[in-house]
């Protein structure tokens, strides 16, 4: 690059840059020709026109994103909520089944005054039947969800991705194939499946339930993935890879799958937030996630078995899903803005 | 005449559509020679395109199939050949330049990992930095100025211009025996146009490829073309060496495609088109497929009735598919100078 070092330098100002002896491309006509063809680099001095700071296209999105205010405050919000799960070991004064004994004449017998108790310095969100602090249960009820919400968007947005990019390139029977799949899980009542597959498998850890979820709501990302690469697979930049000698495969991964990433990033994030809420319908009605193990679903179930006037047990969890999903929704629309412009609602 | 290094026999592709069977390319052959250019020129929908495109499997099938014909490159069928063979020739033997760069590049890819991908399809065991190298070497060639920045860069960031300069880049990385530019200049800027046309008959000196242009500019056809061949409604109606189809054309169409460039020299109020439409491909009229436009055929009944075979004029190279070619003796067309881009 020394050979040119006006033009690359951003911080003198265009007009300065191009010197009298530069002429630029829309004046020179057949005269540039010869300068710019090859084999005479000392020619090669300048770059034409005018010099303009480039930004990448995340460059843009970035920005776009940032100026969306309620996804920028979601943001934040949301990586402090889901800090505290994953900081859960650092940050909880009790462990999530640490159950409070004292010692009574030398026996050690739980300390029944520390029974659903309510919010207290100690026990910033009381405690639960079992004397449990709630808001230790409830940090590790946030890591318990959070794990399970972002591995369904990872392994839908997969499941989603392969089936509607397969349909969406190779349309015809293989589209007309997959997408009638795609509608018989669709049209599968949810909470059902969800139910009896849960009774089924017995033991619930997180990913058992998170790989049971990712495979009943792949449906709305292959769908999206569908739609897009059947317009992308007219484009002429996949044709001239063809015409380049690229296979199938190749074209899809390394043209069309970058190309739908905007929609593909909205959906997937979408789906963490139906994920989650999916999980903790499941463990409120008991078929989710079991106790110990606490998850935000889980202490919703807990507390309305201790009774509605223990407040504490229902609202810190529930409030925290609501928090989650509705900044989860608010990042997937700031994301949709800022990643596909075309589907702007409002112009920016 | 040298050993044609492809040469095309009888081919016929069609296409399914709703109202029918659309004849797309009916029944061409032609050879390409090392080293040379040739034009292919016609109207829009007279089958320029298709009947380039279906030698690479590159039609959409369906509705598009070729029905039948020969395409021998280097002694093989390529319309027979697999899918894998194939995949193998395009882009490598016989590479293809679009009409259209802005939409032709992939805008998520920087302009040096298409051209390296271009040369990775073909050469997987390449090294990264040689594949860099040649492509930054490429970019030179087409006078990209900067080469190694602009490796670097998205197609957003580059001009019309610039972006045609990195197709054909792309297109000679593998040094392929057959070029086949469609319309490579339509979507550019006339004064551009000028500046592609350079680096073309410059791709071509450094690749030494047997060039196949598709357009409808004649102004083209006289700036590069060696041979010109003039298809109207899915047939070759003319061929012959860009010197004898423009200063004699044998064939009613190639005279009123003359006719209807505008002229430096003759001071007109009006252009002079071909009268009427090109004829449906589904419904074709009997006969000569441009009777019903033709001057000549002034209703002779052998123009309605009996379709002209493309034939050589008094034993030369000269090709027409004409009855009453002879008729046109004395008539002159454009000098090619007067014609060609002016580069």
């Amino acid at each position: 690059m020394t050979d040119q070092p006006r033009v690359h330098d951003p911080k003198v100002p265009s007009s300065l840059a191009l010197g009298p002896e530069i002429d630029h491309e829309p004046a020179g006509g057949a005269h540039t020709i010869s300068r710019a063809l090859p084999g005479d680099s000392s020619e090669l001095l300048y770059e034409y026109g005018l010099e303009i700071e480039a930004r990448s296209q995340w460059g843009y999105a970035r920005k776009r994103f940032f100026r969306h205010r309620l996804a920028l405050a979601s943001v934040i919000v949301l990586a402090g909520i889901f800090g505290c799960g994953i900081l859960a070991n650092y940050i909880a004064p009790y462990s999530y089944k640490e159950i409070p004994y004292i010692s009574i004449a030398g026996t050690s017998v739980i300390d029944t005054s520390q029974i659903l108790a309510k919010p207290s310095r100690h026990h910033l969100f009381g405690t639960d039947s079992a004397g449990r602090d709630t808001f230790s249960r409830t940090l590790y009820g946030i890591r318990t969800s959070a794990r399970v919400g972002i591995f369904v968007g990872l392994l839908s947005t997969l499941i989603g991705t392969i089936i509607g990019g397969l349909a969406g390139f190779y349309g015809g029977w293989i589209d007309n194939l997959l997408m009638r799949m795609t509608d018989l899980f669709l049209t599968l009542p949810l909470l059902a499946v969800l139910l009896t597959a849960a009774k089924f498998l017995n033991s619930s850890t997180p990913t058992t339930l998170a790989v049971l979820i990712a495979c009943l709501i792949w449906t709305g990302i292959a769908r999206i993935v569908r739609g897009v690469f059947l317009s992308l697979r007219e484009k002429e930049y996949v044709e001239a890879a063809r015409a380049a000698g690229a296979g199938d495969f190749r074209i899809m991964l390394r043209h069309m799958v970058p190309n739908s990433i905007g929609p593909i990033v909205v959906a997937a994030t979408l789906t963490i937030g139906t994920a989650i809420s999916l999980e903790a319908t499941l463990s409120f009605l008991g078929f989710g996630i079991r106790p110990p193990t606490p998850a935000l679903g889980a202490l919703l179930d807990e507390g309305q078995e201790a009774g509605l006037d223990k407040w504490w047990l229902v609202t810190y969890p529930g409030l925290l899903i609501v928090a989650i999903i509705l900044c989860i929704n608010f990042i997937g629309d700031g994301l949709r803005d800022a990643l596909d412009p075309t589907q702007r609602r409002v112009r920016a | 005449m040298p050993e044609p290094l492809l040469s095309i026999r009888d081919l016929v592709v069609e296409f399914s559509t709703e109202d029918g069977i659309v004849q797309a390319v009916d029944g061409i052959s032609y050879d390409l020679y090392p080293g040379e250019t040739l034009g292919i020129v016609g109207e829009s929908g007279s089958g320029k395109s298709v009947s380039t495109m279906s030698l690479l499997g590159l039609i959409p099938q369906p509705p598009g199939k070729v029905v039948r014909g020969e395409a021998f490159y280097k002694g093989k069928d390529i319309l027979k050949v697999s899918k894998k063979e194939l995949r193998h020739i395009r882009g490598n033997e016989i590479a293809l330049i679009f009409q259209d760069p802005m939409t032709s590049l992939n805008p998520v890819l920087k302009i040096g990992a298409q051209i390296g991908e271009a040369i990775k399809t073909h050469h997987p065991d390449e090294k990264d930095d040689r594949i860099k190298e040649r492509g930054i070497q490429l970019l030179r060639i087409v006078g990209v100025p900067n080469p190694d920045r602009r490796y670097e860069q998205y197609p957003h960031e580059f001009s019309g211009g610039m972006r045609q300069r990195a197709m054909i880049a792309m297109s000679i990385a593998n040094s392929p025996s057959v070029l086949i530019a469609d319309e490579p200049t339509t979507a550019l800027d006339v004064t551009i146009q000028a500046q592609i046309l350079q680096v073309l008959k410059k791709a071509q000196d450094e690749t030494h490829a047997a060039t196949i242009l598709i357009t409808h500019d004649l102004g083209l056809i006289a700036e590069l073309a060696d041979r010109v061949i003039v298809m109207y409604a899915g047939k070759i109606v003319e061929l012959g060496d860009v010197h004898t189809i423009f200063e004699s054309p044998r064939h009613p169409y190639t005279v009123g495609l003359m006719d209807s460039l505008p002229k430096l020299n003759v001071e007109e109020d009006w252009l002079r088109p071909i009268p009427g439409q090109p004829p449906s491909l589904i419904s074709r009229p009997p006969g000569c497929p441009f009777h019903p436009r033709c001057f000549l055929s002034q209703g002779r009944v052998r123009c309605r009735e009996e379709e002209p075979p493309l034939r050589p004029i008094a034993g030369t190279a000269h090709l027409t598919a004409c009855h009453f070619a002879e008729e046109l003796e004395g008539h002159t067309g454009p000098l090619v100078e007067s014609v060609g881009a002016g580069v």
